[in-house]
């Protein structure tokens, strides 16, 4: 995994509540054994105007241009702005990994679906939560201002705004702690395999019938 | 000791380490594995040269890209092609306690399969790559989704590194009305909470209307505990839970079935255990429930009308509602028993069951699919389930009532097979999510219930099941 310590991004708005995996990601492409090549197809269906299916060239499709990640301004994003309740919806990791491949590393939003908030984690991509109204102030600093950045200092938990406005982020410990050393969480917990043994005699003489 | 909530009891049954900062390793029981999901986890495996932790916690599938209509001709697309293959390879080179490729008669939809093969039990961690693995907790089993990095977790330590939820309590207190089903309860309480409403916590459902429930209606509820943002529903353990699992495939044989029942007779909430939230449900003003919108939180009951974005006040959910209303063309105001329908889908996790079919078939009989329905689908959950319904003889009432009498899968819940929408067709579907494309690129999905669903397709249009 990608370590991530701090970055200076720019921001895309994306300005929809409930925004789900299947949007993020359509289903057609869940069908790839790999877990890379997604950004090109990330949003497909509100990013191009013809139905994409894999193995399409993307470079030769129609883009639609109100959809903002087309907008020229917003080339090279790599803090994606959103509203409530973002990544609802399919467990797909496909959609963390289109967001990675297209280059984004962080997504500020109001409140996150519980599977999507995990899977980030798992692939040096940053949620953050902000209270809703940080969120709107964002959105609107950022609607006025092209080439709107912001800092992400994941070692003192912190976003900075151009102009020098500073809001803090909740993270565990844990999570920091794996995305900043970009670690392998299987390897950290295989650590604990001898705990992990003792647990599983334990469980195995009271509940003999979960085991074959 | 103090009162505990059932969630309570099954995580703390789990933890096999904690961090201070609250994360533990929880130890996962069974872990059901299907073909979308899992070829990068398997692929990380070999990369790293690690086998499965347990073979025997493994049960797998193929269920999301096979096709529901002639098996004999295999699966056309190579790409579907190749992940159902893929499937193939790693069970063969890692093992499971059970595997239902393509074809076999136990084949199904991974939440149908579980619990039919007693795969799932109660006290169970059960996970899988697949957000609607809430399913099992109608058995009081921790279930949720995971990612495909947990897969891989999961096969390679048998743990998940988890944090813990919040307790709510949603009760449905009184008698259900004749013909509300587990999936108006569902669609009902996703309306009242909001698809975010249960973001953080793990629900148990409860109160008098759930306990009525069979468990095909606990589990269609569990089913969309997601859909209300919760990763896992549950439902206490009762001689329901106890009556289904008996003589299962891979439930307790003799000698440990009576040390099961003792043990999952404790899987409920103690007297007084406390919940962060609690959120209370009249069963008696429950009716039949359609979604209009793009969430399933736009929801309304069947004499209802679709709302008009001009009385919201909230700029976020006025624009939600505008665009939903765009996408799904349809006008504020309009009664929703006057929304025709193209086509309708009877399937999916949600609602496949045996008595999902039975009770569509129940509408069906003795009627015709409507003029202007181009396509009734009706998708059983398993091979089990197909069995079961072709000895009632209920896939000769949808034959004689122009239904398509289909083999079991995922089909036009997702979408990933060749069942699917075309652009701006209207569908009343029995599955969990009527997201933008989510049947089909420009497709419009209608949520429903099974018995709802058949009458659309008589009807031509959404009509209260009452009046039939």
């Amino acid at each position: 995994m990608k370590a991530f310590t701090t970055l200076d991004g720019l921001v895309c708005p994306l300005d929809r509540a409930n925004v789900d995996t299947d949007a993020i990601i359509p289903k057609q492409f869940l069908k790839s054994i790999k877990r890379s090549g997604f950004g090109p197809n990330l949003f497909d269906e509100w990013r191009y105007l013809d139905h994409g299916e894999p193995g399409m060239d993307n470079s030769q499709r129609p883009l639609n241009p109100d959809f903002v990640l087309n907008f020229p301004r917003y080339a090279g994003a790599q803090v994606l702005l959103a509203r409530e309740n973002f990544g609802c919806g399919s467990s797909r990791e496909h959609a963390p990994w289109a967001l990675e491949d297209q280059g984004f590393r962080v997504v500020i939003a109001p409140s996150f679906a519980d599977i999507f908030f995990n899977n980030c984690y798992k692939n040096g991509l940053l949620p953050i939560v902000q209270p809703a109204e940080v969120v709107d102030q964002l959105f609107r600093e950022c609607a006025a201002t092209e080439g709107y950045m912001l800092n992400v200092d994941l070692p003192t938990q912190t976003i900075t705004t151009p102009s020098g406005k500073v809001f803090a982020f909740d993270i565990t410990e844990h999570r920091k702690h794996c995305l900043l050393g970009g670690l392998d969480e299987i390897g950290l917990t295989l650590k604990h395999e001898a705990e992990i043994k003792a647990f599983e005699s334990k469980h195995r003489a009271a509940q003999p019938w979960l085991f074959a | 000791m103090t009162a505990q909530t059932l969630y309570d009891k099954l995580w703390s049954s789990h933890v096999v380490h904690e961090e201070a900062d609250g994360t533990v390793l929880l130890y996962i029981d069974r872990h059901l594995v299907h073909e979308v999901t899992s070829p990068q986890a398997f692929e990380g495996l070999k990369l790293a040269n690690r086998p499965l932790w347990r073979v025997d916690s493994v049960v797998s599938t193929a269920d999301h890209n096979t096709p529901t209509d002639h098996w004999d001709e295999g699966i056309k697309d190579p790409i579907s092609r190749q992940q159902v293959e893929t499937l193939d390879a790693n069970i063969k080179a890692f093992g499971a306690l059970a595997y239902f490729p393509f074809k076999d008669k136990g084949q199904g939809i991974v939440h149908v399969m579980g619990p039919e093969q007693g795969a799932t039990l109660p006290g169970m961690t059960v996970v899988c790559g697949d957000s609607h693995t809430s399913t099992h907790g109608a058995f009081g089993a921790l279930a949720h989704g995971i990612g495909t990095s947990e897969v891989e977790h999961v096969m390679a330590t048998q743990t998940l590194v988890a944090k813990k939820s919040k307790n709510m309590l949603v009760r449905v207190d009184g008698k259900l009305p004749a013909g509300i089903t587990g999936k108006d309860v569902a669609l009902a309480i996703i309306g009242k909470i909001g698809t975010a409403g249960g973001t953080g916590y793990a629900i148990e459902f409860g109160g008098e209307a759930i306990r009525e429930l069979s468990m095909e209606g606990r589990m269609s509820l569990c089913n969309m505990a997601i859909e209300a943002g919760a990763r896992s529903g549950l439902v206490a353990v009762d001689q329901k839970t106890i009556d289904y699992v008996k003589g299962r495939p891979f439930a307790p044989k003799a000698e440990q079935w009576d040390a099961a029942v003792a043990y999952w007779n404790t899987l409920h909430s103690d007297d007084g255990a406390q919940f962060d939230e609690v959120v209370v449900l009249d069963a008696a003003a429950i009716q039949p429930q359609v979604t209009w919108g793009t969430s399933p939180e736009m929801v309304t009951d069947i004499n209802g009308r679709v709302p008009d974005p001009a009385q919201e006040s909230d700029p976020v959910k006025k624009g939600s509602m505008e665009r939903a209303l765009a996408y799904m063309g349809l006008q504020a105001n309009t009664p929703i028993n006057e929304i025709p329908v193209d086509i309708v889908f009877i399937g999916s996790c949600t609602n496949s069951r045996i008595e999902d079919l039975r009770e569509a078939a129940a509408v069906a009989k003795g009627r015709s699919k409507a003029a202007n329905v181009k396509q009734v689908l009706v998708v059983p959950g398993s091979g089990l389930v197909k069995a079961q319904a072709e000895q009632e003889g209920l896939d000769k009432v949808f034959v004689a009532a122009g239904f398509e009498w289909r083999e079991p899968g995922c089909s036009m819940c997702l979408a990933m097979n060749a069942d699917r929408l075309q652009p701006g067709e209207r569908c009343a579907s029995t599955s969990n999510r009527n997201f933008e494309g989510r049947q089909g690129q420009g497709g419009r999905t209608h949520l429903v219930s099974p018995a709802m669903a058949a009458a659309a397709a008589v009807a031509g249009h959404f009509v209260d099941i009452r009046a039939l």
